[in-house]
């Protein structure tokens, strides 16, 4: 089963080189760790930055330099700051090749829901929904089940949908899988764990291949 | 027209019961902090609908306005980081219109650009969409959205001449220069205040036709809400 670092270091294998990446908080900040040498990717930070860098050391903290988690970061040499209608004019027209988020359910036919669960929880979508709606590859980092082990990978989403068919990659401590065609097609399993056990944690329809391989992390 | 004003005091006059404020900012950067402090300390205005992308903390920024209950509906994206917001937002007190960053950002600008409505993919599919116009354009689903006007947007700027010229510090921009647009009265506060020709005119984000008022603040505060660091 994979930590989640491992989860973003697998993302981290899918960036091109060239392009340019918004990563959404939690797991997919992560990736930015694990961004393989001799690929040059750009990040993409929805407030207002592309060309986002690491954490500021103690004396370099500017509290009007933060990324879309509101956490001080610093910026790399090239960057450039913009106001938010042009940050999110290049998302919409599908300048950002990918987008990285998080999710509370993604379902087979490529809707994910992550921003309410209602009666209980409303903090808003943010810039999700226009991510979600634009970029073409789509990738979720999440856990494949929630802490009483029901799957988050399902058939039909039950929570309000963040954005529709656009889901195209699914990353979890488990597997990766690849959405297409109303179904989730296993491409690969997380190290020591069985095709079995991703099938018992996937409710939603399961393509297996005949020969899946494990991860290389 | 002289639009420079004393103080935030004297800039916010005519701010009213009832109206619609435009504030810049995301999370707490780039917040007009001097002209909130200043309403907050009128809670005789309220009854207000606050537009702008996140509500602050509870005692900081917008949080300030919503302690007093001055706030009678929000439009915002992301409103996580207030208990008291989550609170009245729960039991009904607190109207709130939760929209996505992207349509908040465009529908302020097309607001300031003149433009009333605009198709956008963001939310198509969704309970956003409930209730709006959709439309197919080459293959792709797309949402009627609403522009934004205000009666008072109230921003946040780097350094600013006395002609109402703009310049902004980093990710501080972010929705200030929109909002900015979208104003009917513009109030700009800056941390810096030059005469004319003291700035690039390269360099200027927003021409000063966007704006009304402008003063310099003292001391702004600029709390970081998550303070991260390498070693």
């Amino acid at each position: 089963m994979l930590k989640k670092e491992d989860i973003a270091k697998r993302i981290a294998e899918e960036l091109k080189d060239g392009w340019y990446v918004n990563l959404g908080i939690g797991i997919p900040t992560l990736v930015a760790n694990y961004i393989p040498k001799g690929i040059d990717v750009t990040l993409q930070s929805e407030n207002g930055l592309l060309g986002m860098g690491p954490f500021p050391t103690a004396e370099n903290i500017d509290a009007d330099l933060i990324n879309a988690g509101k956490q001080t970061i610093t910026t790399m040499p090239g960057s450039v700051f913009f106001d938010s209608s042009d940050s999110f004019a290049m998302i919409r027209a599908g300048k950002v090749q990918l987008t990285v988020l998080g999710a509370m359910e993604v379902d087979q036919n490529g809707n994910i829901a992550n921003w309410k669960i209602p009666g209980k929880m409303v903090k808003g979508m943010g810039g999700a929904m226009d991510l979600v709606a634009s970029a073409e590859n789509i990738i979720v980092a999440m856990m494949h089940t929630n802490k009483a082990g029901e799957s988050k990978i399902l058939k039909k989403c039950s929570l309000p949908l963040t954005g529709v068919n656009c889901v195209t990659k699914v990353v979890t401590n488990l597997a990766v899988l690849e959405v297409k065609e109303g179904a989730f097609h296993l491409l690969e399993r997380a190290p020591g764990v069985t095709v079995e056990e991703i099938q018992n944690a996937t409710e939603g329809e399961l393509i297996i291949a005949e020969e899946v391989p494990e991860m290389k992390i | 027209m002289k639009k420079v004003v004393k103080n935030a005091e004297e800039a916010i006059q005519g701010i009213e019961s009832g109206m619609t404020l435009m504030l810049g900012g995301f999370g707490l950067c780039g917040i007009p902090e001097k002209c909130i402090e200043a309403l907050s300390k009128k809670p005789e205005i309220g009854n207000l609908t606050c537009i702008s992308n996140n509500a602050g903390v509870d005692d900081f920024g917008l949080g300030l306005l919503l302690k007093n209950h001055q706030i009678k509906k929000m439009i915002s994206s992301y409103v996580g980081e207030n208990a008291e917001f989550e609170r009245q937002m729960l039991s009904g007190e607190l109207e709130v219109e939760l929209t996505p960053q992207g349509t908040l950002a465009e529908k302020c600008r097309a607001g300031g650009a003149g433009i009333p409505a605009f198709f956008t993919p963001a939310g198509y599919g969704t309970e956003i969409a409930e209730g709006k116009e959709t439309r197919e354009y080459n293959g792709k689903m797309y949402i009627l959205e609403e522009s934004l006007v205000s009666d008072y947007s109230i921003v946040k700027a780097w350094k600013g001449d006395t002609k109402g010229n703009l310049v902004f510090k980093a990710t501080a921009r972010n929705f200030n220069p929109v909002m900015a647009m979208a104003g009917t009265v513009t109030i700009a506060e800056v941390e810096h205040l030059v005469e004319p020709g003291e700035l690039d005119p390269n360099e200027i984000h927003t021409p000063g036709i966007f704006v009304h008022r402008i003063f310099e603040g003292k001391d702004y505060e600029k709390r970081i809400e998550q303070r991260t660091i390498s070693q």
